[in-house]
């Protein structure tokens, strides 16, 4: 049991089960969901001992990131300039790779009904699992992009096939072209500090490992961290560049929202920070200052134009931008806090808006509209999505007892006693203390917009007089539609109940970045009046952990 | 050769044997024809196609077994036959190149009836041992013979189906061009012949590295040697401007040589173009050079314009045309890096290229004979006429495109590094941004098979055993090299070195 490979299984079962399912004959097509279900439900259990695991044996507080990685896996790969394959996890990426592995499944049996080429689609959704959990467990750069570039093919060729006809050839097309700019745009500054290396005493190599021990140079740092981390908060949505998303969302058929929204953004935020924040900490401290002001825009921006949508799809891809800002906010606070929500949002995010898109999508397979105008009184038949999609919807307004609580009070506060940091040589001079207090009392107005355009759709759709005669063939939800919603909103109100289930092995995950920033930072770490009676409360709210 | 002995010694046996195994199977493929009943055609090209497979196994089993030719030799020792070959490293990569793609080409035009002919295959052969001593030569005078005797016999290749008249119209049009471009390439080699009185491009550029060799004022002349050497290479790679044949030639010539001018001409022109400049013959390999600023603004305008001008064809052959213009682009991005590690990057390049582009090729052969046009339109609805054909497609595209787990990734990846490495990290930047316009066109493609319809889609496509062959070959080639990429990279890294024996 010691060694064996759990995180190579579960990212390269996917990819073989999709070889497999390609080679079906055509008479036994059907077979193709069961095995996309086999693969996924093995990843899940996988996943969750992964996690069990890891949770077993949290590594110590001050643990170098070397030190906290687990499950590690090295083979050569291309030994001559330094790529190997290195898989491990740390807490956060063990949360994330549950994540994925349960939206997978989640995915799998909400597409159950699929009859256009099913083959190809389980196929190309398997390949789609496989890059984004390759990218949670890799170690090493080249490694990282590899993955990176193979969850975005298949979203192309899902979204291009299976979408809604109206939009998804140029949806597909805007979002492929924005992901892989924005990941090829990584790419050069991150050649370039691998060509730093030799300059620095160590041997050129993508282990990230080494990396995170080396500290390159200041200048080097400063002008390699924008391109990298705005490279891939292109994946996070990150405004200016957030357009892809909600076009992609809404063209996107419902499994691969799901997964779309609910995993391969937080793929964007999870790469920028490991290969931004965590490697290039000086080039962090010295942007964030300024980017922390997009993430506002994101929040507050969203929101007001998720105000705005008449189409739920589009309601729930600019909720979607909106929220994903708050983990970006999270990242840019640059302490404990911040980054501890961000891992948690990222988790309750991901979870939320599979559900949304699961809800969202059956209603639109038995009324085929998704206009909240011609919507209305769907509690009526289908109470069942209605519940889970206020659950959802109290989620994303932030309500204590469910996960959105535990995961944006803490970004909040992060952001409020940002503002008590002490930073020297930002970007045009900035001092956070000036302006990151109001910054977050600006944000949290972004949840009472959320609040009012959730309200709203609760209201329009679920609400109201049901026409029976308008949906004289409307079908009750399926025994398999209840699982998924159910599985959904008990983790929803499980992490909201108990954070300690998660926060603990976040905060394992996250301590080493916020270590990185707090080596370079000249304030120190001294927890401050604020952050500690923070975590007093979060602790009170989570009984104690 | 040892001038006691009128014998060759061995390793000077071994540096040639490829070729004279290749004479042989010529001469086997003619006389087999002969023998040959009407009904029974298609075996002259599997005797070709297996025939090439035992070259290639014979000249990799050297290697392996062998390690012949041997890496750690020094320049004089690797030159061989009077020096007019070099046998090394870079010699046997190209050639395992030139021999995968004539084998896969030789196993795709088997069942295309007008091309069963022993003549065709023998010409297809005959073009390989070109490539292959283009590959090995080290004299300007065996590089000449060598490019001429590949080039003729892919003229006549390209007009090889006289009743086409798009086809003939193209081997004329690549003949004219062809024999003008290597007029001037003559012309400049006369030059440099003239100014250095030495036709062996290690010996001449042995004697440009020394000051004083080259009097200042016939320095305009070398250059201007430099420019007909350059049009004559930049035709072989249809490099931009020296391009305009490559997209009438392609559209007009048989598929299957389409494919293998596509590929194997090019990795063999990209052969002769790396040893040449990375030698120095024209001027010290580095960053002053006239020629590296001459070379630099080609791979620029090459990536860019083929990448533009193919998002506007509406004919496959043609895309894939302007698509090779820029892959020829990204090519030589690593040789303009000027280290041993680009060079091997743009070997490994172009390996990944032959396995990519003859599969791409493949499917269009297959859709085309089915259709009896190249037009877009007839991949529309493939995925559903022809699932496995899509696949194949799909998988090519990819790789074209740059995009894991496909050997294209790899491929760039190792570009854009070596050029960042050489600190020149602009020119990687620009074809980052290339590799997107690329990306445009090829899932264009990607969405005709898998997303339209077309009226013909209960109609399947027909693929032949030696063809499904030959297309799983190469879809194999592609994801080995794009996820175990290490023993190849390895190797053409180490033959990358092979271009710099004078520098380090």
């Amino acid at each position: 049991m010691e060694n064996f490979p759990f995180l190579s299984v579960i990212t390269l079962l996917p990819i073989f089960m999709a070889a497999v399912i390609l080679l079906l004959p055509e008479e036994r097509k059907e077979n193709a969901r069961m095995l996309g279900l086999a693969a996924t439900l093995t990843g899940l259990i996988l996943a969750a001992y992964v996690y069990v695991a890891y949770y077993q044996n949290l590594p110590a507080e001050g643990a170098s990131w070397r030190e906290t990685l687990l499950f590690v896996e090295e083979y050569n790969w291309v030994p001559g300039i330094g790529i190997n394959y290195i898989a491990a996890v740390d807490g956060l990426s063990a949360t994330l790779v549950l994540l994925t592995a349960i939206v997978g499944v989640g995915g799998v049996l909400i597409s159950w009904g699929i009859e256009d080429r099913p083959r190809e689609f389980f196929a190309f959704f398997m390949l789609l699992v496989a890059g984004v959990q390759g990218v949670f467990i890799a170690v090493d750069g080249f490694m990282l992009f590899f993955f990176y570039e193979l969850a975005v093919l298949p979203m192309y060729v899902l979204i291009v096939i299976w979408g809604w006809e109206r939009t998804r050839e140029y949806a597909a097309m805007k979002l492929t072209l924005y992901l892989l700019i924005g990941s090829f745009i990584a790419l050069v500054p991150f050649l370039v500090l691998y060509f730093n290396m030799p300059a620095l005493g160590q041997e050129s190599t993508f282990d990230l490992r080494v990396w995170a021990e080396t500290d390159f140079p200041r200048n080097l740092q400063l002008w390699t961290f924008l391109p990298v981390f705005l490279g891939f908060g292109v994946l996070a949505g990150l405004w200016p560049f957030h357009n892809w998303s909600p076009d992609g969302h809404v063209a996107a058929p419902t499994a691969v929202s799901m997964i779309h929204a609910g995993v391969l953004m937080k793929l964007g935020a999870y790469a920028s920070m490991r290969v931004g924040i965590q490697l290039i900490p000086e080039g962090a401290v010295y942007w964030l200052p300024l980017i922390i002001l997009f993430t506002v825009v994101n929040v507050i921006y969203g929101s007001l134009i998720a105000m705005r949508q008449r189409d739920m799809k589009y309601l729930i891809g600019y909720s979607s931008v909106s929220h994903m800002g708050l983990v970006t906010m999270g990242f840019a606070a640059m302490n404990m806090n911040g980054f501890t929500g961000a891992g948690i949002q990222m988790v309750s995010h991901g979870v939320m808006t599979a559900l949304f898109f699961a809800v969202v999508g059956m209603i639109y397979d038995r009324a085929h509209t998704r206009d909240m105008d011609a919507l209305s009184g769907m509690g009526t038949v289908l109470p069942a999505a209605m519940v889970a999609f206020t659950i959802g919807g109290l989620v994303s307004m932030g309500m204590p007892g469910l996960s959105g609580f535990i995961a944006e009070f803490p970004i909040f506060l992060g952001v409020w006693s940002g503002g008590t940091l002490n930073l020297s040589e930002t970007i045009l001079n900035l001092n956070p203390a000036n302006y990151y207090p109001i910054l977050a009392i600006i944000t949290v107005f972004g949840i009472i917009i959320t609040a009012a355009y959730i309200l709203r759709a609760i209201g329009t759709v679920f609400l109201g007089d049901y026409d029976g005669e308008k949906w004289h063939d409307m079908r009750p939800l399926l025994s398999i539609d209840y699982l998924t919603l159910a599985a959904f909103v008990l983790i929803l109100i499980v992490i909201g109940v108990f954070p300690e289930v998660i926060a603990p092995i976040v905060q394992s995950g996250v301590r080493p970045v916020v270590g990185r920033l707090d080596e370079v930072q000249q304030a120190g770490t001294v927890l401050n009046s604020v952050q500690s009676s923070a975590i007093d409360i979060l602790n009170w709210l989570g009984g104690a952990s | 050769m040892n001038p006691q002995s009128l014998l060759p010694s061995v390793p000077e046996f071994l540096a040639i044997l490829p070729e004279i195994s290749l004479v042989i199977l010529i001469v086997a493929v003619l006389a087999y024809d002969r023998i040959l009943k009407p009904a029974e055609r298609r075996r002259v090209g599997l005797l070709a196609a297996w025939g090439s497979i035992v070259i290639l196994l014979i000249t990799v089993g050297l290697w392996v077994l062998f390690r012949e030719p041997e890496p750690n030799r020094s320049l004089v020792e690797s030159l061989m036959w009077g020096g007019m070959i070099r046998n090394d490293l870079i010699t046997l990569i190209f050639r395992v190149m030139f021999l995968v793609a004539v084998a896969i080409v030789s196993l795709i035009s088997l069942d295309v009836p007008a091309l069963q002919r022993g003549e065709y295959f023998a010409l297809l052969l005959s073009a390989t041992i070109g490539f292959s001593l283009m590959a090995a030569g080290s004299d300007m005078i065996m590089l000449f013979l060598a490019i001429e005797t590949a080039s003729i016999s892919l003229y006549i290749l390209t007009g090889f189906l006289t009743d086409d008249r798009r086809s003939t119209e193209a081997g004329i049009k690549y003949f004219v061009y062809g024999a003008f471009a290597s007029a001037i390439m003559l012309y400049g080699l006369s030059l440099v012949y003239g100014i250095t009185a030495q036709t062996n491009i290690y010996v001449i550029a042995s004697l440009v590295a020394q000051s004083g060799a080259i009097p200042p004022e016939i320095n305009g002349l070398f250059l201007l040697a430099t420019v007909m050497i350059v049009a004559g290479f930049g035709f072989k790679i249809s490099a931009v401007p020296f391009h305009f044949w490559t997209p009438d030639a392609y559209e007009g010539a048989p598929a299957p040589v389409t494919a293998f001018v596509s590929t194997a001409s090019k990795a063999a022109g990209f052969a002769v173009t790396i040893r040449v400049f990375a030698a120095g013959a024209l001027g010290a390999p580095n960053f002053d050079s006239e020629w590296w600023a001459m070379l630099v603004a080609i791979t620029i305008v090459t990536m860019t314009l083929g990448n533009i001008l193919a998002i506007f064809q509406s004919n496959i052959k043609r895309m894939l045309a302007y698509s090779s213009i820029a892959q020829a682009g990204y090519t030589l991005i690593g040789l303009v890096a000027l280290t041993p590690d680009g060079s091997g990057a743009a070997m490994f390049y172009l390996l990944m290229y032959v396995f990519t582009n003859v599969a791409a090729f493949g499917v269009v052969v297959l859709v085309s004979r089915e259709t009896g046009s190249d037009d877009m339109q007839d991949f529309y609805g493939l995925s559903r006429r022809a699932p496995y054909l899509a696949l194949a497609m799909l998988f090519a595209l990819l790789s074209l495109g740059g995009i894991p787990p496909t050997a294209g990734f790899i491929g760039k990846f190792f570009i854009f590094k070596a050029a960042v490495d050489a600190g020149l990290w602009w020119l990687a930047l620009i074809g980052v941004l290339n590799a997107f316009i690329g990306l445009y066109y090829y899932l264009s493609v990607v969405k005709y098979m898998y997303l339209y319809r077309s009226d013909d889609e209960e109609e399947r496509i027909p693929v032949s055993r030696a063809a499904s062959v030959a297309l799983a070959l190469s879809v194999l080639g592609i994801i080995y090299l794009g996820i175990a990429a290490g023993p190849a990279f390895e190797w053409t890294r180490q033959a990358g070195a092979a271009f710099f024996p004078f520098s380090g």
